[in-house]
């Protein structure tokens, strides 16, 4: 499904990706490790639209998106969360989720007929706040929220953009220890039932090891292991990077 | 309960609809011509308050897209006097300002904040200019004269301009002024408002979810630039008379300083603030020759004690008159 071919990018002086290939296949969940630093994020922008690679190509079902900007990728089923949240912020929670679906359904240049009288929109926003466990903060603004709760919307939004394609940069950081399996949970059921291919920046092992099917590796922008995740655990320079431990 | 607030809503507009329809039978007819002045520019308060409470730009130059509003109405007088009617006059304030503003919003949507404050105000001054030096074709500093239209083939014969303001047209006024509201009202309340006010929170996020910003940015700035040229178009008017003064940038800080007044965070502050400001500087100037001393003053004030205009400033104390809920 997407595709990422031998794909480098830098900023400056600093060579960010020097070499990087890979793909992610329908109903896939992959997870993307590495150490701070390592370009993990720079990835999700360069998938997302928010940079472009100096050199490679990026395909998603085939087609070349390498130079697409932001809203054609979004149409054709990439969609994305921060890792640090970008929220519309004095705009309501309900609003937040129900401005993508707009988006995602060409409605967002409607006038004249009030936003609140698009049922369908409404009731699908109220769902997906529904799945997320915010229905109850809908018509509060969306700075009101705790840290954890604007993280999760963070995500919600992202999935209501019916990605084919999600990318989740760290969907857990600054989400309460106890809620983290469950906001996983949440996202790990909508997206199978969808068959979203996924890739998760993720430091927490308990969550790779119990949601991803699929373990990369990026380090100094280059990947260093590829495969299921019990393998790649146990690879020794994966050990040293990731843990600083040698056995 | 919504279904409540949005009655009680409707209800209220209609009860000022109705106050300023029998209006004239209780104030003078000066008064009454203030008014028209007051409704007038409230719809070009309304336009700017889009790009700056939805969009989240202030625009220092909106007095460019009145002025081609009121020099479109001129313009037809002076060169098509057979077309000269009411509503081809109006028609053209639209068209122009939809043009212009199409045009200088081109340059300015490219940028937020003070960038964009400064290429409004530049844009602003750059026709200005030219309204004022092209004198064989504008009329220079010498403006205008803007005489009584016929409307929708009814003419007005033996009126005397006094009489077409204090009568028939404060109707007409208050008919546009009301149209344009609800217009206004339906926009920022549509998907469309909701995603200006998207990329006023966050411009990164709003690309993220597959809008293109500087577009909405710049359909923002068009109906703003509409909106300030009706408002030019049906104050031209009023006036009687147009001058390159509307295309200064004295006259694009008033409209700002109008908003401001009224307050800019509730819909219908632009609208308080311009009858307001209409007013207080009508007060002003009869008291003192140092009037823009009290305008200055008040603006101080309203900055430091009443940051939310006067609309900001009685919801708040409605807000602590209001009984807690637990």
């Amino acid at each position: 499904m997407l595709q990422i071919q031998n794909v480098q990018k830098s900023f400056g002086q600093f060579m960010v990706i020097s070499d990087v290939s890979f793909s992610v296949e329908k109903n896939e969940v992959v997870a993307l490790l590495g150490p701070n630093g390592a370009g993990k994020t720079t990835m999700v922008n360069l998938i997302s639209g928010h940079l472009r690679p100096d050199a490679g190509k990026i395909l998603l079902d085939d087609r070349d998106i390498t130079t697409a900007p932001a809203h054609v990728r979004i149409a054709l089923g990439i969609a994305r969360n921060f890792q640090i949240t970008q929220l519309f912020e004095e705009l309501s929670v309900l609003d937040n989720v129900r401005n993508c679906i707009f988006s995602t359904e060409g409605r967002s240049g409607r006038f004249f007929k009030p936003a609140n009288a698009y049922d369908g929109e409404k009731t699908e926003a109220m769902n997906i706040l529904e799945t997320f466990n915010l229905a109850q903060f809908a018509l509060e603004p969306a700075a009101g929220l705790s840290e954890g709760d604007k993280k999760i919307l963070d995500t919600a939004m992202a999935f209501a953009l019916k990605a084919k394609f999600l990318l989740l940069d760290e969907p857990t950081s600054g989400v309460a220890t106890s809620d983290k399996f469950k906001v996983m949970d949440t996202i790990i059921s909508a997206i199978q039932k969808q068959g979203t291919a996924t890739l998760i920046i993720e430091h927490d092992m308990d969550i790779v090891a119990e949601y991803t099917d699929r373990v990369m590796v990026l380090a100094e922008g280059r990947i260093l292991a590829d495969g299921a995740s019990s393998e790649v655990m146990e690879n020794k320079e994966v050990k040293e990077t990731l843990f600083g431990v040698s056995d | 309960m919504k279904r409540y607030i949005v009655n009680s809503r409707a209800a209220c507009y209609a009860a000022i609809l109705i106050v300023l329809l029998v209006l004239p039978q209780f104030i003078t007819p000066y008064h009454v011509t203030l008014m028209e002045t007051g409704l007038s520019l409230a719809i070009m308060a309304l336009g700017v308050n889009l790009l700056l409470r939805y969009t989240g730009v202030l625009s220092f130059g909106h007095g460019a897209y009145f002025a081609a509003g009121a020099y479109a109405v001129g313009l037809l007088y002076m060169y098509l006097p057979d077309h000269f009617t009411f509503e081809n006059a109006i028609l053209a304030a639209l068209l122009v300002s939809a043009a212009i503003s199409a045009l200088f919003g081109l340059v300015c949507v490219r940028h937020t904040r003070v960038f964009f404050s400064i290429l409004t105000l530049a844009l602003c001054m750059l026709l200005f200019a030219v309204l004022e030096k092209a004198y064989h074709y504008t009329g220079g500093s010498d403006g205008i004269r803007i005489p009584i239209p016929l409307f929708f083939g009814h003419e007005f014969e033996g009126m005397r301009r006094f009489q077409f303001l204090c009568g028939p047209y404060y109707y007409i006024v208050v008919g546009i002024f009301a149209a344009a509201s609800l217009v206004m009202l339906a926009i920022v309340n549509s998907p469309f408002g909701k995603i200006l006010q998207a990329t006023r929170d966050n411009e990164l996020r709003a690309e993220m979810i597959g809008i293109r910003v500087k577009r909405y940015r710049l359909y923002a700035f068009i109906i703003s630039g509409i909106f300030s040229g009706l408002s030019g178009g049906v104050w031209s008017f009023v006036n009687g008379h147009i001058t390159p003064e509307i295309c200064n940038w004295v006259f694009s800080g008033e409209v700002v300083y109008m908003v401001l007044l009224g307050g800019f965070m509730i819909f219908e502050g632009p609208i308080v603030g311009a009858v307001a400001f209409t007013y207080l500087r009508l007060y002003a100037v009869a008291t003192t020759q140092y009037w823009m001393l009290i305008i200055g003053a008040t603006l101080i004030f309203l900055v430091l004690a009443l940051p939310g205009g006067i609309t900001g400033g009685i919801q708040s104390l409605f807000n602590r008159l209001k009984p807690k809920r637990a």
